[in-house]
């Protein structure tokens, strides 16, 4: 069992977990991720690991809620525990030595990027960190990237921040020229906007992906992603690859295979709080709640 | 009366005085008038919609019968056909007398999971393909007589005589709990090493659990054997990925000796054109969702893909396992593509006459070449050649070659590729000495023993795909091997070879 330590919201969907893995807090690299699963029934979910406390023994799991299994996840208390956390997984994120770097997360995926940026900074490279929401309560850990990074934070609706898309924002650092590496984590189009956008002033770009996967270490199959034109699995062979190599639409498009149970998933949930309403999922196709990894 | 006993009972007599539990005494000629007993099976139509286990079990008269048929050979040749050398003739012996807890006592003592053997073993090719009834007729049925002697112990286990191995204060740490990985923690424990179990998984049983269906092999069944290992004092570890958690080093400091039975890993697929189209999936994923997961039952949150018309590619048992999964879960259509014939099927003949008996389609000297889609990516079929056999390739099979023309193309809206695994990455990538063949696979000399001391490996990571009863065999030789590396300094044998008996209280 892997007990909760503290628990804090962090936009209307996302939270943070801590979560007591003195293990993986001892070993883990900027970039890797767990798998987690709550306990009997649940899905095992890839989570990529935003922090860790060595000392403490605990690593910070930062969640956005968009289905059953997220939702279970967010709803631990301090005290209560995780039944299963297996890692760390994955690749560390290869990082430029020196230099600038420009770190950019969308919506959740900026948890993965703080990791990159702490890292990137204790190594002495200058590290500017472009963080996008919808609105001001979507934009997340503004205070903590800032302690390693200059941080622009954008909305699309203009209402913290810079006003427009990240990739707006990235494309006037560009403008700069000092830029020698980015790293992109966020939404498909998001990572995808933001490849298309450097492959132009040719600085090599770091993605991570959220590949849908059921054990992590490369047995499923199930994470496998075309880059350079070649299947890779996202959990062996990644989760970070060149974002000038992959192919996103492919990974947007297989993130959608269990969009169908998601939905009835969802209408499973509500038709719980009013009975007489219960709405029939059709069994033959879908029974099943699920969300993408969300990373 | 007493005229009628004098006469030799006919054998319909036999046969039901035995089915009504009388003890009968019988000659060899007598016994050789017994048919083979049939393994009572669920019906073929209720069970393609019920994950509920096929064969049913023999009743303990039915096993008793079973058991007379055994001619007890002075020169047994079944043994020789086991890869862990269980005595087949000595349980059979206690089992026709009736003593179940001394046949229990027996088969335990020569096989850690007798429960799982009992299931999945190809029993045609090894044991009973060498019995001598089946030169005249049909074997003994050795297969349903050790699965009901191991449901017997593990229903009576206060029954069972309880091993009371002297401790011998050296550890030894497995990776992976699969059956190569389960069988040496027994054999160790039982020789009083401290035993402990590394599994990547939230679970143990490795591909009993997550690879073979609850139909065939019910995960409960696994648990208990698990839990009789626990009970001897193994440890298990789960969510611990050597490579990842633990990299070998650290094992080969903690523990005086390794035993790696991580299983193969990487599902291999067909590379064609629309492989990563939605539908598709490897067998490992799809069973994994399925019987680690749960996926089939109400009470799980994992997804699965419910396909109507299902191609699974591949003729093995594990592709065996994943379209007869595919009709339970509602496929109107499952379908083989296999690329040789009929005969050539590497699955266990029990598993595809369940297969035809589940109205599952045989596709046979056909070969994929791509899987095709609608606009929305979804798998729509699966397009393919017919193939011709031509000469014999290096293998002794003849070689599938393609006939020029005869394209064509199954409807469906799922595919499972089912044609192997490779070896996984992880533990190698960070044990750089260890060494590998070309393919990836760890080197291990005739006792187990890999290229670093005290690391001995078995099961499917030396051997590629094969079966659970050769991993078990793997684990059992390594177990040896380890005890004599870890008493004597080296894994060969020495001239007497070592008792592999259990000390029993």
């Amino acid at each position: 069992m892997y007990p909760i330590a503290a628990t804090e919201q962090l936009s209307p969907n996302v939270t943070r977990l801590v979560v007591e893995a003195p293990r993986i807090a001892q070993i883990r690299q900027p970039g890797q991720f767990v798998i987690v699963r709550l306990g009997p029934g649940a899905e095992r979910i890839p989570l990529t690991i935003a922090d860790t406390d060595p000392e403490a023994g605990t690593i910070t799991l930062i969640i956005q809620s968009v289905g059953k299994s997220t939702t279970d996840l967010v709803a631990l208390r301090p005290g209560e525990a995780i039944t299963d956390v297996a890692g760390p997984l994955g690749s560390a994120t290869e990082l430029i030595e020196t230099g600038h770097a420009v770190c950019v997360g969308g919506g959740v995926g900026t948890a993965v990027i703080l990791p990159i940026a702490q890292e990137l900074a204790r190594r002495g490279v200058r590290v500017t960190s472009i963080i996008g929401g919808r609105s001001r309560e979507w934009v997340i850990l503004e205070p903590e990237l800032a302690a390693s990074s200059d941080v622009i934070a954008c909305t699309d609706d203009g209402s913290y921040g810079r006003p427009g898309f990240v990739t707006q924002a990235l494309e006037d650092v560009l403008a700069a020229g000092d830029v020698d590496a980015v790293y992109a984590v966020g939404p498909v189009p998001m990572m995808k906007a933001v490849s298309e956008l450097t492959r132009g002033f040719a600085v090599p770009t770091t993605v991570s992906l959220n590949a849908i996967m059921v054990d992590g270490t490369g047995m499923c199959g199930g994470c496998r992603v075309t880059v350079g034109g070649k299947t890779h699995y996202a959990c062996v062979d990644g989760p970070e690859f060149d974002g000038h190599q992959v192919d996103f639409a492919e990974l947007a498009d297989r993130l959608t295979t269990y969009r169908s149970f998601e939905q009835a998933a969802l209408a499973k949930a509500e038709a719980c709080k009013i009975p007489a309403l219960a709405v029939k999922a059709d069994k033959a196709t879908v029974d099943k709640a699920t969300v993408e990894p969300t990373r | 009366m007493s005229d009628r006993e004098e006469t030799p009972p006919t054998p319909q007599d036999i046969v039901r005085r035995i089915l009504a539990g009388e003890q009968v005494e019988l000659d060899p000629r007598q016994r050789m008038t017994i048919d083979r007993v049939a393994m009572p099976e669920e019906d073929a139509e209720v069970r393609s919609h019920s994950f509920e286990e096929v064969n049913l079990g023999l009743t303990e008269h039915m096993a008793v019968l079973e058991a007379e048929r055994c001619l007890q050979c002075k020169n047994p040749k079944c043994i020789d056909g086991c890869p862990v050398r269980v005595n087949i003739p000595k349980f059979i012996d206690h089992l026709r007398r009736g003593d179940m807890a001394g046949a229990a006592d027996s088969l335990l003592g020569d096989n850690a999971l007798p429960c799982v053997t009992g299931r999945v073993c190809p029993q045609e090719t090894q044991c009973e393909g060498l019995c001598l009834r089946a030169k005249k007729g049909t074997s003994v049925g050795i297969g349903s007589l050790e699965r009901y002697v191991a449901d017997w112990a593990q229903a009576h286990p206060e029954a069972l005589t309880r091993a009371l191995p002297i401790a011998r204060n050296r550890s030894v740490a497995i990776v992976g709990s699969g059956p190569a990985g389960l069988t040496a923690a027994g054999e160790l424990a039982k020789r009083g090493y401290d035993v402990t179990i590394f599994e990547a998984f939230h679970a143990a049983g490795g591909v009993l659990i997550y690879g073979i269906p609850q139909f065939r092999l019910p995960n409960d069944i696994v648990e208990k054997e698990v839990d009789r290992l626990v009970e001897l004092g193994v440890k298990i570890e789960t969510n611990a990925i050597i490579g990842k958690t633990y990299t070998l080093d650290e094992l080969r400091q903690r523990f005086d000796a390794v035993f790696l039975a991580v299983g193969a890993g990487l599902p291999v697929f067909m590379d064609v054109p629309g492989e990563n189209l939605k539908g598709v999936y490897s067998a490992n994923e799809y069973l994994t969702r399925v019987n680690l997961m749960g996926a089939w039952g109400e009470d799980s949150d994992t997804p699965v893909l419910h396909g109507q018309r299902v191609v699974v590619v591949g003729g093995g048992n594990v592709a065996m396992d994943a379209v007869r999964t595919a009709r339970r879960l509602g496929a109107s259509d499952a379908v083989i593509v296999y690329r040789r014939g009929h005969d050539e099927l590497p699955a266990r003949a029990e598993e595809v006459h369940h297969a035809e008996q589940e109205g599952i389609r045989f596709e046979f000297q056909v070969a994929p070449i791509e899987v095709v889609g609608d606009e929305q990516h979804w798998v729509t079929g699966l397009r393919c050649q017919r193939m011709e056999l031509g000469e014999p390739d290096a293998s002794g099979r003849r070689r599938p070659e393609p006939i020029p023309g005869s394209e064509f193309v199954i409807a469906c809206d799922m595919v499972v590729v089912a044609i192997g695994t490779r070896s996984n990455p992880l533990l190698r990538a960070t044990a750089p000495d260890l060494a590998v063949n070309e393919w990836g696979y760890i080197v291990s000399d005739e006792h187990g023993m890999t290229s670093l001391p005290g690391v001995f490996a078995g099961g499917d990571i030396v051997r590629g795909s094969a079966t659970v009863i050769l991993a078990m065999g793997d684990g059992k030789r390594a177990a040896g091997a380890i005890d004599r590396y870890l008493t004597t300094g080296s894994a060969a044998e020495a001239a007497e070879p070592v008792s592999t008996e259990a000390p029993t209280a």
